[in-house]
This record gives C-alpha cells, sequence and structure tokens, in this order.
C-alpha cells in the first residue's frame, strides 16, 4: 500500500466547508437509531467550536427514503426540499448542514438537477408557491455534518481529553471507517477525498490518533440500502451485505468501526447480534463484536462527555471494552438512567454476542 | 536538368511515424529536420520488447528505422518546440533553448501519451503495489527481468484489464485505442511463456481482433498457453494483507458477479493525444475531434492535411493506431508533404 498515491487523491477531492453561520437540518431516523450524536453535534459545535448553528423548528423529513424507496415522487422531494430552503432563506441563513448522508446526497442531487435543467427549478419553485406561498434561495454551501467535524478535526483534537490510542500499550486503536454511499459515491467531487478512498473520516482518524485499517470489502455497502431493508423479502441481502464486510474486516482485528451515515451505524451494529444469534459468530475479541460508532460519538466521547449521554447506550455491541482502551471515564451503574435518573430499563443479554452486561453478570 | 531549390520540412517527433516520414522524404531530396524533445528516438516503440503479431523485437525496427534516418536526416534530439509561425512564405519553428529554424513545411508526428490509470482510482495503480501498466509489464521483459509481485513472489495467478482509459466515457475517452486487445493477448502469452505455471486472466469487452494474425494470436493464447478470457469490466480492486488483490468483475456472459484474488494486476492503457499534440495544435488552431487528437481536413481523403497550409500531420496525433497502421500514414503523409513541397514556387 503507497500512502502517497491516497494522499494524491484526496488532494483532488478537496471541497469548500463553510466556516459558520450553520442552517442545521436533522435526520428523520437517527434520533431513534443515535439519540445522542445530533445533539452531540450542535453541542460541539456551539461549545467547543463556538460557531453559530440554527435549526428551524418546523423543517422536515428530506424524504430521501421514500424517494429511494420508490415511494416519494421526485417533484414531491424536490418540493420538500425547496421548502427546507426556503425556511433557511426566512431564518437568514445560507450554509446548509444536513445531519443525514441521505440527506446530503439528495439536497446535492436537488441542486445538481436544477443547475441542468433549470426549468426544473422553475417547476419546484412554483409548486411551492402554490403549496406554502413562499420563496427560497439556493444555499452558498451544503456540507454534511461530518465535512465541519472534519473541518474543525484539529480543534477538536486540542481539546479532546483521549486518543484513539489503547492507554495500556501506547498504540494507535485500528479503526474501519465507514461511509455512507449517498456522502460521495453519486457525487464523488461533493465528499472529502472522494468516492474510491473518502478521506472525511479517515482524516478526524488520523488527527485523533487513531491507524485507519484498509481491508478489502471496505467500499461495499453496509446492508442499509433502502430497498435491501425496508422490503422486507430483501433483508437476507442487506444482513448479507454486512456480514460479508465483518468477514473481510476481522482479519485486521479492528479495535472499532466509525461511520458517517445513519443506516449504517445501525446496520452493522445490530446485523452483528443476528449474526451471532443465527451462526452463532461474532467479530470482536472473546465473544464480543466489534463496537460501532458514529463519528460525533466518538468526538464526544475524546472530549470527555458521559458516554451515556451520548447515546451509547442504546448499542448492540458493547462500548465499554473500547471505553476502557482508551481509558474513558464512565460510570457504570448509570449506563440505563435517562434524564432525572429515569430507569430505562435494561435488555436482554444475547445468547451468543457477550455484552458488557452478560460479562457483569458472569463475574457476579 | 532540376533547377528546383531544395524544399525544407520540419517533422515534430521522432517517434516511428517521424522517424519514418523523415527518412522518406530525405529519400525524395527534401531537407529533412526531425526535433525530438526526448533524448532518445523512438518513442513509445523504443520501450517494448516485442512487437504483435510477428513477435519480433522491437529494438529491431528501431534499429531499421535509425538507419534509414542516419545520414540524409537533421536529427535534434532534446529539442522542444516552443513556437511556430508563418512568415515571408515560411515556417519558423522556435525551440525551448531560443534556437530558430526555418522550414516550407511542418509534419507533426507528435503522437499520443497512455492514460494516466490513476484516473481510474477504483483501480489502485498508485496505491496497490501490484497493480502495474501495460507499459510497466513491458519494461520488465524488455529489461530482462523476472516478472514477480512487489514482495518479491512468483505470481501465481494475474489479471489483465483491458480497455484502461479506453470505451470508458466515465474517464473521458470514449473511443477505442485499437491496440490494446492485440497488447493484452501478446502480454498474456508473454506471461505464460515467463511462468508457464501461472494462472492468466483476460477481462475484456470485447477483443477486437481486426488485424492480420490477431486472431490466430488469440486462439493460440487461449489453446496452447490456456490464457483465460472473462468478458466482464473491473468493477474495483483491493488489497488484502498479504498484497494479493482482490478484484470484482461482472462476468456478462454468466451473467455473474465475479470475485477473485489474484497477485498482479496488468492495466492495459488506451492512447490519449499527447501534450505535444495538444499543445501544437492548438497553437496552430488545428480542428480537433471529441477525442481530443487533430482531426486532418478529410478524414476519407485528405488525412494528412489541416486546415493550415504547409502544416501536416501523421502517425498516431490523429488517434490510436498500431506499428503497421502507423508506418502506412506516415508513408501517405510524405506522399502529401511531397506534393506539397514540390508544388512550392
Amino acid at each position: 500500500m503507497n500512502i502517497e498515491g491516497k494522499k494524491a487523491i484526496w488532494k483532488d477531492y478537496q471541497k469548500d466547508i463553510a466556516d459558520d453561520s450553520y442552517f442545521y437540518v436533522r435526520s428523520c431516523v437517527r434520533q431513534n437509531f443515535l439519540p445522542g450524536s445530533e445533539t452531540t453535534f450542535i453541542r460541539i459545535v456551539r461549545e467547543e467550536l463556538g460557531k453559530d448553528i440554527y435549526e428551524h423548528p418546523c423543517h422536515t423529513t428530506c424524504t430521501g427514503i421514500g424517494y429511494h424507496g420508490d415511494i416519494v415522487p421526485v417533484d414531491t422531494m424536490m418540493t420538500v426540499v425547496a421548502r427546507q430552503f426556503a425556511l433557511m432563506t426566512e431564518a437568514g441563513y445560507e450554509n446548509l448542514v444536513p445531519s443525514c448522508i441521505t440527506s446530503f446526497g439528495i439536497y446535492t442531487e436537488v441542486l445538481d438537477t436544477w443547475h441542468h435543467f433549470p426549468e426544473v427549478e422553475a417547476r419546484v419553485r412554483e409548486y411551492l408557491r402554490m403549496a406554502t406561498g413562499r420563496e427560497f434561495k439556493i444555499p452558498a454551501n451544503i456540507a454534511h455534518a461530518s465535512d465541519i467535524i472534519y473541518k474543525f478535526r484539529k480543534e477538536i483534537a486540542t481539546k479532546a481529553m483521549y486518543k484513539l490510542i489503547n492507554k495500556n500499550t501506547g498504540k494507535p486503536l485500528k479503526v474501519v471507517e465507514h461511509i455512507g454511499c449517498h456522502y460521495s459515491k453519486m457525487f464523488p467531487e461533493k465528499g472529502v477525498g472522494g468516492a474510491e478512498y473518502p478521506y472525511v473520516l479517515v482524516g478526524m482518524i488520523e488527527e485523533w490518533g487513531g491507524e485507519v485499517v484498509d481491508y478489502p470489502e471496505r467500499r461495499h455497502c453496509c446492508g442499509f440500502g433502502f430497498r435491501q431493508y425496508l422490503v422486507q423479502a430483501n433483508r437476507g441481502f442487506s444482513i448479507s451485505c454486512s456480514r460479508k464486510k465483518f468477514e473481510s474486516m476481522q482479519d485486521y482485528e479492528p479495535d472499532m468501526i466509525i461511520t458517517n451515515c445513519p443506516g449504517c451505524p445501525m446496520f452493522l451494529d445490530k446485523w452483528q447480534y443476528a449474526i451471532s444469534e443465527l451462526e452463532g459468530k461474532t467479530y470482536g475479541k472473546d465473544g464480543m463484536g466489534i463496537p460501532v460508532f458514529t463519528y460525533e460519538e466518538v468526538a464526544g466521547m475524546l472530549l470527555g462527555y458521559d458516554p451515556w449521554d451520548l447515546g451509547m447506550q442504546v448499542h448492540q455491541v458493547a462500548v465499554e471494552p473500547l471505553l476502557d482502551k482508551i481509558g474513558v471515564s464512565y460510570d457504570a451503574s448509570r449506563k440505563y438512567l435517562g434524564i432525572n435518573n429515569k430507569n430505562l430499563g435494561q435488555p436482554k443479554s444475547p445468547n451468543v454476542l457477550v455484552t458488557a452486561k452478560s460479562l457483569l453478570s458472569e463475574s457476579l | 536538368m532540376n533547377t528546383q531549390k531544395t524544399k525544407s520540412v520540419i517533422v515534430i517527433g521522432a517517434g516511428i511515424a517521424g522517424m519514418e516520414s523523415s527518412a522518406q522524404l530525405a529519400s525524395f531530396g527534401h531537407q529533412v529536420t526531425l526535433l525530438e524533445k526526448e533524448k532518445v528516438v523512438g518513442g513509445h516503440v523504443a520501450n517494448w520488447e516485442r512487437l504483435f503479431p510477428t513477435m519480433k523485437p522491437a529494438s529491431e525496427i528501431i534499429d531499421l528505422l535509425k538507419t534509414d534516418i542516419m545520414n540524409n536526416v537533421n536529427v535534434q534530439l532534446d529539442a522542444e518546440v516552443f513556437k511556430i509561425e508563418f512568415s515571408n512564405q515560411e515556417f519558423i519553428v522556435t525551440l525551448t533553448d531560443g534556437q530558430i529554424l526555418k522550414s516550407d513545411a511542418v509534419l507533426l508526428a507528435t503522437g499520443y501519451d497512455l492514460f494516466d490509470p490513476r484516473g481510474k482510482e477504483e483501480y489502485g495503480y498508485g496505491i496497490y503495489d501490484n497493480v502495474i501498466t501495460s507499459a510497466e509489464l513491458e519494461a520488465v521483459f524488455k529489461n530482462g527481468k523476472e516478472l514477480k509481485t512487489s514482495t518479491g513472489k512468483t505470481p501465481k495467478r494475474v489479471g489483465i484489464i483491458h480497455c484502461v482509459g479506453s470505451r470508458d466515457i466515465k474517464a473521458g475517452n470514449q473511443y477505442c485505442s485499437n491496440v490494446c486487445c492485440i497488447t493484452g493477448v501478446k502480454q498474456a502469452i508473454e506471461i505464460k511463456e515467463a511462468v508457464p505455471d501461472a494462472e492468466v486472466f483476460c477481462f475484456y469487452m470485447d477483443l477486437r481482433m481486426f488485424g492480420r494474425y490477431f486472431e490466430d494470436m488469440y486462439l493460440k493464447a487461449q489453446e496452447k498457453y490456456g490464457v483465460q478470457f472473462v468478458r466482464g469490466r473491473l468493477s474495483e480492486a483491493c488489497e488484502n494483507q498479504d498484497g494479493s488483490l482482490i478484484i470484482k468483475v461482472e462476468d456478462t456472459l454468466a451473467s455473474k458477479p465475479l470475485k477473485m484474488t489474484v497477485d498482479l494486476i496488468v492495466l492495459l492503457l488506451g492512447f490519449e493525444a499527447s501534450k505535444g499534440t495538444t499543445s501544437l495544435g492548438k497553437m496552430l488552431h488545428l480542428n480537433f475531434g471529441d477525442d481530443r487528437f487533430i482531426s486532418p481536413t478529410n478524414e476519407h481523403l485528405l488525412r494528412h492535411n489541416t486546415k493550415m497550409e504547409g502544416i501536416f500531420v501523421a502517425g498516431t496525433c490523429t488517434g490510436p493506431k498500431s506499428i503497421i497502421a502507423t508506418i502506412s500514414d506516415a508513408r501517405g503523409a510524405v506522399i502529401t508533404v511531397n506534393n506539397y513541397l514540390n508544388n512550392l514556387n
């Protein structure tokens, strides 16, 4: 492997990322899948980086999942997107920051469509006018939320309490990075590092002390792929995609997986449980899985945020072994306590996959 | 008695088209200056070991062409053209070292460059050590080296990828580069000769065996050497921990995706108009095709004329050609230039 070859490609795929004043649009699924990530992003941008970030209370889904699932017609999708732009215009912002990779792809696709077919933009403007009476300006800048964290990865590193380093060995953690397909596979020039060797997460991992694992199925889809999962009959294909990745990466003994998409961490995390139940197979050491994180969770964890405030208790694969490797301080007894110490309830231990809870039970 | 003044022509580019046309123009009695920006003549062919379909050494061809230009042609190496102007009924060619040359006509034989495979990022050239180009494989053979992987092992399985930078709209090159198919067959045979136990797979879209003996060579590769031809384009290559490569291909005859491990990948690089072809063509305001090669005045009948009187073209600056076609093309250009010079006052 010649890293210089990758660096040459990375140079070709740099993008403009706005410096401040972000209009944040949330994902329609992340708050369920990964409840702490978006809040953590806003906290980091506001409190650590001192930037202005605003989210409009009336913004909605981009309809991307429905659009790619062949449920929402393209004109409907574009009109919803136009409404998001209108909310941003009304709020006085021009730098759009989607939380979701699919949304990022949707916004990019819509703008590219309008660029090539101005008559479509005119038509959608008319639809929006008729439906809501709103007008909008084209965003000056669209950056995915991971682009923002990438842009300020050095600032985050300087404030971080921890690094992606094994505290016992002093060696960098081996990290698998997985990019959502719609980040740059549709428009390589819109993603940091392009489509084949995306750099957006690699840049964070390198800056924060980790070592990136380049394994053969690195480019393969996580298995979400909308119709692969949303159509129940296709779910075998979904899990086989994830399995293919785990089989490919396990020889490298990765310490963790970092993702930048709503679906990828969900599927890479939960399918490890399903595979363990179906096949009795796990991909981490001692019956554990490979823990999967969002980049916001990782940034927050390194900044010293409480792992349970980051939402790590909803992960299927236990995060504690990784927290211990890094030396992150956490209170195991508070894992399933919510706001005001409300007991959130504890999941049952899986039959095969070893979790922190089952480890704890054994030790008791 | 011939009282005509001796006419002069500057030929730019000392690849095989430039060498052949220079020699022939000199044999007609014209004063010929052959300019070459590199330090040696022979162009791309000089980098080849053996030639399809005869398997003759490339050096033999180059040596013959050198003999032809040795006595009657003024060969200037390391001579890069900076500017070409037309003034007082003659062309004034200024070199980058400041030297000024004059002539009655200019023949462009500025050729092609090989496609830069880094543009096909998914193939991993420049990143994965065991992804090499057809030109690099040729250099291994030419230098008499053993074929080895980056870790010094003899490859057991080699994948040859056709059409890299050819017939590929996403790579910006929609056209066929003519010679890669037969080059792939030739190199597959050479690999089998060098490493008889190796399995060699050629991944192709179509096999365009248009030339005389090409089809014979293709059959020989299959029957005698056991080269396996798989119709399908490489989608991506990834590296294993041991440096071997996992390739993903769609086998379009079996209608199945194919995934296999190989020790070495050879990328058959297509042609692109050379930097010299592009820059001189633009400087002279010549016409270009959509493929970015120079367009002659008439693709059928005036293949060596350009829109600028006195500027002619030969060889691969007007599109990909085999050696045989390039030599024929150069000779056609010679007739056109000779007629032009003879009709000058």
